[in-house]
């Protein structure tokens, strides 16, 4: 009795300093962001409880409405050129450097892969900017300037940056299968090809789903390098614009915009919403699908 | 161990394994290189021969002369290191402390606490920024680089707890008895301990350095005067203002990436263990 009491006291003593600046700076803000969205603090009677009504004109005004809904849309495909490029050639990097042909140079080959995730998203932006600009004459078309191709090529310059993530995380995996499967697998003739395919890719499966879910948070928290390149209102005609920028956008100002918190704490908010859905989603799945390999 | 396989493979395969990729190394360094060799050009030379490495006639420092003459490199990589080390020792010394307490203390709070740590990992913090901006300016430290590190540290602490709960979980138990039965208290306990944990604390470090070091939003918001912008918001407004400048906008990305390549590359077995140590689970 006497212990779990000095236990309780260490326990709190050492987790509080953590504890206090992870709730001040990062729990608190976004609860009281929710919160927030349903308050309109403009009036001239300090704040007012409004319900849903920030929520209603975010949806219903004409002109909200429409920029809330293209930014939508374009961080879905923000988020799937991601899923759809950056997975496969992560996969097939982290194949490779795990094949097993490979002596001393993995080690060198995985740091210099890896080196783009490590840039700051600006100067990404900018390099790519530079080398795709019809002035340096190697693509001599538009590719920013344009509404249909801008998109994607942002979203291309994101996924070159950071395809070693997918990379490291499903080599990692490869590198945990244990070596006498790798064996038994030999020995009955399996070769390379088909040991992959049959022996180690179902192995490594479950980090797909991880892989998705942190590309989905990441993608849909994304800002640096739309705003990098096209700043706050991403043109060419908001066709770059996603829901970070709309975000951004709304709570701060900008040239045509006037800042207003309220309105940004209920993007955020919807922003917010939308993630936890998903993510939960998919812990749902992932403990249900646990459970019947258990049985 | 894997590498007498190697031998069993054939020679087709071994060319084609390394020909593939040096292809994507190409396709992920090629473009840092070209921009780093050309920020040594004049104008002239960067767009006559983008591939050509500077010849006599075409090398040139200007470039760089005009960044430190019109940016403030020297001030923004001061801030970028103030923010940087400082965010990363406290997170070190909180992340210790509370996963030592949440893996030695089993009493029933311990195993929410630590949930609580660990849904931190997925939480979007940059959701809170208006709530955030509101607190930064009651307190009266908006636009100061004791914001960014507080902001910063709530953001990188999950992580790093819960990458130092596994290192904790492999202490062993003797161990730590042998020193309480010698009468230390729970401070020398853990004291103790640390150094078995060393390898997570550099993983810990390597992880917590690049995300603060490469952000842009917070520095953007809650610091953006000129006296305390950090690198990344230092090169993003440089580069905006001096957008036909070649030789100093070049010069502007190399100095802001050149940086990370070398700290990186000098931790990339730390930082790799603490990625896959850290979200894996």
């Amino acid at each position: 009795m006497k212990r779990t009491a000095a236990s309780y006291r260490n326990l709190i003593l050492f987790v509080l300093p953590a504890l206090a600046i992870y709730v001040a700076f990062s729990v608190y803000p976004l609860i009281s962001s929710v919160v927030l969205s349903f308050f309109d603090s403009d009036g001239p009677v300090g704040s007012v409880f409004v319900g849903f009504e920030n929520y209603v004109f975010l949806f219903t005004n004409e002109a909200t409405s429409e920029r809330f809904w293209n930014a939508l849309g374009n961080n879905v495909v923000f988020f799937l050129i991601h899923l759809v490029v950056e997975v496969p050639v992560g996969l097939l990097m982290a194949a490779l450097l795990t094949s097993g042909v490979l002596r001393r140079s993995t080690g060198v080959y995985r740091t210099l892969l890896f080196i783009p995730a490590t840039l700051s998203v600006v100067i990404v932006g900018f390099i790519w900017r530079l080398i795709i600009s019809p002035l340096w004459g190697i693509v001599s078309f538009p590719l920013l300037g344009n509404e249909v191709t801008a998109l994607p090529t942002i979203s291309l310059m994101s996924v070159w940056q950071y395809v070693g993530i997918p990379m490291i995380f499903l080599y990692t995996a490869l590198l945990a299968i244990p070596g006498d499967i790798l064996e038994a697998a030999r020995i009955d003739g399996s070769t390379g090809w088909s040991t992959f395919w049959r022996i180690k890719f179902p192995l490594i499966a479950p980090q797909f789903g991880l892989i998705a879910i942190l590309t989905y948070i990441w993608t849909f928290n994304g800002f640096d390098i739309v705003y990098a390149l096209n700043g706050s209102a991403p043109g060419p005609n908001y066709s770059t614009d996603i829901l970070g920028t709309l975000f951004y956008r709304t709570f701060f100002g900008s040239s045509g915009q006037v800042a207003n918190l309220d309105l940004g704490a209920t993007v955020a908010s919807v922003i917010f919403f939308i993630i936890l859905v998903t993510t939960a989603a998919y812990f749902w799945v992932l403990q249900r699908r646990l459970k019947t390999y258990e049985l | 161990m894997t590498s007498n396989r190697a031998t069993s493979a054939g020679l087709p395969n071994v060319l084609l394994t390394h020909g593939l990729l040096i292809v994507f190394v190409i396709l992920a360094i090629g473009p840092i290189l070209t921009v780093i060799m050309n920020s040594f050009k004049t104008t002239q030379g960067i767009f006559t021969g983008p591939f050509v490495p500077p010849t006599a006639e075409t090398f040139n420092l200007q470039g760089y002369e005009n960044v430190f003459k019109r940016g403030e490199f020297f001030l923004n990589y001061q801030n970028s290191l103030i923010v940087t080390i400082a965010t990363t020792l406290l997170v070190i010394v909180l992340a210790t402390a509370a996963a030592w307490a949440l893996t030695e203390y089993k009493v029933r709070i311990a195993p929410l606490l630590a949930g609580f740590f660990i849904i931190g990992i997925m939480l979007p913090i940059r959701l809170g920024t208006v709530p955030i901006l509101k607190t930064m300016i009651s307190w009266g430290i908006i636009d100061t680089l004791l914001a960014l590190i507080l902001v910063y540290t709530a953001m990188t602490l999950p992580l790093a707890v819960a990458l130092m709960m596994t290192y904790f979980r492999s202490v062993p138990t003797e161990l730590k008895e042998a020193a309480r039965i010698d009468g230390a208290g729970e401070f020398r306990t853990l004291g103790i301990a640390v150094p078995i944990v060393r390898p997570g604390i550099a993983a810990v470090a390597s992880i917590t350095m690049l995300p603060v070091w490469n952000d842009l939003w917070f520095p953007l918001i809650l610091a953006p005067s000129r006296e305390n912008q950090t690198v990344t918001l230092g090169v993003q407004q440089f580069v905006g203002q001096f957008q036909s400048d070649y030789p100093a906008l070049l010069a502007a990305l190399t100095l802001g990436a050149v940086p990370l390549i070398l700290l990186f590359t000098v931790f990339s077995r730390q930082f790799i263990q603490g990625l896959s140590a850290g979200y894996g689970k």
